[in-house]
């Protein structure tokens, strides 16, 4: 048996994708900046189609699509033109959240050595964004705020609409890197009150190396790479019609099978909650509420989380933890540190993001699993034993 | 490929001399949970041979591994020669360690170096000062 359980890290495209992308590689090569032939024309119909279909989907007009390489590129190109705009009005305050994606904060650090100030809000416990400290926030010169709809980790929920609200009202520009949200929770970018929204392909079952930018006919946005006219002259480059092509198809799909979806997934994510809580010394990361209904993200107390996860890989079970062993770098993940969780505790970290097809026997065989490996783990764990014989304090 | 080697995954999956020495001559632990590496190693030593050893280690795949290698490294071998082990040779026993993780096998070296410390803080007559 083998269960990919780390589908917020990336998705197997859907049959209907591939089939899709197949077709346009096939059919449709044409470069649909040259509509003086019909294969040009063919191509440009297309991306034409899916523009308006993917606006259709987050009610949008078509105009206000980019298409880009992936979320990364989208929250750069958001980002980076909001702070342009503001900088060119003296406004050079940006507020976002100590938990967002890399793509989002490595931009703001950049931004910030270039002169801007950052304000990066508290997430508290559960891991959700308090709107009243983010109007206490806001300032004059705060020409920004980027906030995540669903934090890729913990799989938290933000209260997105009531933030574009406040933004709308203060007429501060709203980004929302909604990356791990777009087509596993409707999005609507008028109730929501955003002015510029990313999304990834890959994260619903659509191809790696494309996804969209969603940016309000007024908001402003410039380009990040220079060439062609392409996409309204905001991205250059010659546009992957395949691959809009099946990220088009993969997010009506997703879209389609949202609520079946949801209702399936939900108590087979709970199951698994009810059984990791019964570990000893062991809880969930982020709320247990307001979160998608793939993600589970425990931490256990006096384990490591790579070894964990190599052992699950061991037992047919794919997921990821926070440990810094598995970033590459020396500290445990800063989402777990911004939810106030302890180093030694974010080492010890699972997370499970459940693929569409998750079955409640797949769920019991990851409990187990998991069960058993903490268990393993820890029975030669020095921590663990100062633990038990009361010469370091217990923290879940 | 693989992140770790055969014998790498061989250490991690069934790490030998687990455990703890009840009456060890010598205990020792380095790394921090902050970097989520610890590693604790016992020693029973007899006639300044490391007759037994057991190790207990929280951390990634290759910080077992390490443990579980060096603590075959140094089995049986007098003091003086477990003193010299050094890290390149905890990795090159296991066929090597990403780049980014020789900091586990420096740390199995540094256990054994901890405990060892501790044996002769304990035991000072039989390391004379010589000058």
């Amino acid at each position: 048996m083998r269960i990919y359980a780390d589908n917020a890290a990336t998705t197997r495209m859907s049959d209907t994708a591939i089939s899709v992308m197949l077709d346009c590689m096939k059919n449709i090569y044409g470069n649909p900046s040259n509509q003086f032939y019909s294969v040009g024309q063919a191509a440009k119909d297309k991306l034409e189609e899916c523009r308006a279909q993917i606006a259709a989907v987050i009610n949008a007009e078509p105009r206000e699509i980019i298409f880009t390489s992936g979320g990364s590129e989208a929250d750069n190109q958001a980002i980076l033109s909001a702070a342009e705009y503001g900088r060119r009005r003296g406004k050079t305050h940006i507020i976002s959240t100590a938990f967002e994606h890399h793509a989002v904060l490595h931009t703001l650090k950049k931004l910030e050595k270039s002169g801007f100030t950052i304000t990066l809000l508290p997430v508290h416990e559960n891991g959700v964004v308090d709107v009243c400290e983010l109007v206490a926030a806001m300032r004059d010169d705060t020409c920004l705020v980027t906030v995540m709809t669903v934090n890729n980790e913990i799989g938290t929920i933000q209260p997105i609409a009531e933030i574009g609200a406040v933004c709308r009202e203060r007429g501060v520009f709203f980004h929302t890197d909604a990356v791990q949200a777009v087509g596993h929770l409707p999005i609507d970018v008028k109730a929501m009150q955003t002015d510029m929204l990313s999304a990834s392909a890959h994260k619903f079952h659509g191809p790696k190396g494309v996804g969209f930018l969603y940016v309000k006919k007024g908001a402003p946005v410039y380009p990040l790479i220079e060439g062609g006219a392409q996409e309204r002259g905001k991205r250059a480059g010659t546009e992957n019609i395949p691959g809009i092509a099946a990220m088009t198809a993969a997010l009506q799909e997703s879209v389609d099978n949202m609520d079946s979806v949801k209702a399936r997934l939900t108590p087979i994510r709970d199951h698994i909650i009810k059984g990791l809580s019964g570990i000893p010394h062991s809880a969930l990361n982020g709320d247990p509420v307001s979160r998608v209904c793939g993600n589970v993200n425990f931490s256990f107390e006096g384990i490591e989380g790579e070894s964990l996860l190599i052992l699950l890989d061991q037992k047919g079970i794919c997921a990821s933890s926070g440990s810094a062993c598995t970033s590459g770098s020396l500290d445990p993940s800063h989402v777990l540190l911004a939810i106030g969780r302890e180093h030694g505790v974010a080492h010890g970290s699972l997370r499970l993001s459940l693929g569409d097809d998750a079955t409640m026997e797949e769920a019991d065989h990851i409990v187990d699993s998991v069960k058993e490996i903490v268990a393993h783990l820890r029975s030669f764990s020095p921590v663990w034993r100062d633990l038990q014989t009361g010469k370091r304090e217990y923290i879940l | 490929m693989p992140l770790y080697s055969e014998k790498v995954m061989e250490h991690f999956l069934h790490p030998r001399n687990v455990g703890i020495i009840e009456d060890a001559d010598a205990v020792g632990e380095v790394g921090n949970m902050k970097c989520g590496d610890i590693m604790k190693m016992y020693l029973k030593i007899d006639d300044n041979v490391i007759s037994d050893v057991k190790f207990e280690t929280f951390g990634c795949a290759s910080a077992i591994a390490s443990s579980s290698m060096a603590t075959e490294l140094i089995k049986g071998k007098p003091v003086e020669d477990a003193m010299k082990l050094t890290n390149q040779a905890v990795a090159e026993a296991l066929d090597g360690l990403p780049d980014y993780k020789m900091h586990c096998s420096v740390l199995a070296q540094e256990a054994i170096e901890a405990a060892i410390n501790d044996y002769k803080e304990k035991n000072p007559e039989k390391f004379p000062i010589t000058y």
